[in-house]
């Protein structure tokens, strides 16, 4: 059967119409492995197509050559979530023609939803395929799991082209995308490598001050009143979001608590929460190493979410509107708790929201979790570089050396404070860091905007500069 | 006076540590510093550095720092050790 395939990238690319000026977009679950951009960045370049915008839910580093792209005008417009530090370094010193629009990952699907960023052409990489498009992240030797990025894409750009090491018989059963969605099928050699598609386990961290805060984090959540039956919990891949994610399932069998669902980016701690009896379900948009993508492939309470349902703040609902806790990592944070999770103090792109915004608008509680400093840089800040996630969404700050309470939340003040929880002012534990560090010298920064942030809800939010070349 | 007679080091190039090298000079105390927090701290590192070798008496040497965003009391305590062990026998 052939189907949608077609012999190559550069084939299907032709087939879809692609010029001059157009938008491609990416999914970013085979991550630092993923091969299939640079593939089709590659044929594109050749076919001589410039000017294009390239929409991707994240970039990795394996991206760089998407710079040669940027010198030879092939890309002028850039589109993402989230961006990693050495590609962000390059974007920092100001080489793209036109600003890069960040947006969260439910901003994504929002705004190609409602047609503000339309798609002309989605590549979709799969590492399993039928002729006729079905697919699916479960199977195969590029297995990444859920695929829940990609479905935007898939649903609403114009034409949708699936990239897949993997091409199995008609019908593939268990499939994510259907090929109702799907115009042609391409079969590469490899769509990425196994090895930065999917990490081995992340080890919980042994930093002695990793595990003060993860305890700190731990009895925030007890005692924030939301952990009983019914329980929502989201957390982040860092060592010490996952040695808390750790003490709070230590909680939950003592205490014989079940929650409902856990969300997210899922980790084989999560997987193994699931298996204990701590949550009924998990909703998964992404995973993030084996343990997990085994669980999605064999376990029918681990379920698949597209990035709508995950985030979306213009969709009927999303899941992280009746999400309860969730534990988020930030490089700054202001003494109004703003967060900075785009750029480092030195105002160099290093990230990106992800679902950071998202996940902490939609919470019940929002909290950060991060040491006092970081390499002789202090965490609170006057003012953050960049206001990734607005301080309005977040709740609570964990540091090593205290944990400061944002003022509109007052009953969680006072249950901390009640519990015996070292509860300190934000401007108290700014103080405290500084006294220890000594109080940095504040960062010119370039006069050219090399970013636009833009909030979950389509609006622009703040600017990121560009930063001065070392002299 | 302390005397810088051979070349010596301490600390390590882990995250907020400093490496600091010593070795004998002839013209004052020549001071060479990378930092990843310079921008930030690069003044106050020199300014302890300086005032470190100044309490133990050291006039003469080149100095180099490799700072990866170290804490003062570090900065400190790995250019006294390095002083100790470039002295000599003591």
């Amino acid at each position: 059967m052939k189907g949608k395939v077609v012999g190559s990238i550069r084939e299907a690319v032709a087939l879809a119409g692609l010029k001059d000026g157009m938008t491609v977009s990416f999914h970013h679950h085979l991550r630092n492995g993923d091969y299939v951009l640079n593939l089709v960045m590659e044929a594109v370049a050749q076919l001589g197509i410039r000017d294009l915008t390239v929409n991707a839910s994240s970039l990795f580093d394996i991206h760089l050559p998407l710079l040669d792209h940027i010198q030879n005008h092939v890309v002028t417009g850039i589109q993402t979530d989230y961006m990693s530090a050495a590609l962000g370094r390059e974007i920092s010193r100001g080489i793209l023609e036109r600003p890069v629009e960040f947006r969260t990952h439910g901003g994504r699907p929002s705004d190609i939803a409602q047609g503000r960023t339309p798609i002309d052409v989605a590549f979709i990489a799969a590492p399993a395929a039928d002729p006729m498009g079905n697919c699916s992240g479960k199977y195969g030797k590029s297995a990444c799991g859920s695929l829940g990025y990609a479905y935007p894409d898939a649903m609403y750009a114009k034409k949708v082209v699936v990239i897949t090491d993997n091409l199995v018989d008609y019908p593939l059963l268990d499939w994510s995308i259907p090929e109702s969605y799907v115009d042609y099928v391409v079969c590469v050699e490899e769509i990425g490598n196994p090895k930065g598609i999917v990490s081995g386990t992340t080890q919980i961290t042994r930093d002695p001050v990793g595990l003060v805060m993860a305890q700190h984090a731990a009895k925030v959540i007890e005692y924030s009143g939301l952990l009983k039956e019914g329980f929502s919990f989201q957390t982040g891949a860092g060592g010490a979001s996952l040695a808390a994610a750790k003490f709070l399932k230590d909680i939950m069998l003592r205490e014989q608590i079940q929650g409902s669902f856990g969300l997210g980016g899922i980790t084989g701690y999560m997987v193994d929460m699931l298996q204990a009896g701590c949550f009924r379900s998990l909703l998964d948009v992404q995973c993030f190493d084996l343990k997990a993508v085994e669980s999605i492939r064999t376990d029918p309470r681990h379920q698949e979410i597209s990035a709508m349902h995950y985030a979306s703040p213009s969709h009927r609902s999303a899941v992280v509107d009746s999400l309860d806790v969730v534990i988020l990592g930030a490089t700054e944070i202001d003494t109004d708790f703003n967060v900075n999770v785009h750029t480092d103090s030195g105002g160099c792109i290093m990230g990106g929201s992800g679902g950071h915004s998202d996940t902490a608008a939609g919470a019940k509680l929002s909290m950060i979790i991060a040491p006092m400093f970081r390499a002789r840089l202090p965490i609170v800040t006057d003012h953050v570089t960049c206001v990734s996630t607005p301080g309005k969404d977040i709740d609570v700050l964990v540091t090593q050396g205290g944990i400061a309470v944002n003022e509109k939340n007052r009953e969680l003040k006072e249950r901390l404070t009640a519990a015996g929880l070292p509860v300190l002012d934000i401007h108290a534990l700014k103080e405290k860091a500084e006294r220890i560090t000594g109080k940095p010298r504040q960062m010119p920064h370039g006069d050219r905007v090399v970013a636009n942030v833009i909030s979950r809800e389509g609006a622009l939010q703040d600017v990121i500069y560009s930063v001065p070349d070392e002299e | 006076m302390a005397e810088i007679v051979q070349r010596a080091c301490a600390g390590t190039m882990e995250s907020s540590d400093v490496y600091v090298e010593i070795e004998p000079g002839r013209e004052g105390i020549q001071l060479h510093l990378e930092s990843v927090v310079r921008q930030q701290f690069g003044e106050a590192i020199r300014e302890t550095v300086r005032a470190v070798l100044a309490e133990l008496g050291v006039e003469n040497a080149n100095v180099s720092v490799r700072d990866r965003g170290a804490l003062d009391c570090v900065i400190r305590a790995r250019v006294e050790t390095a002083v100790r062990r470039g002295r000599g026998n003591n």
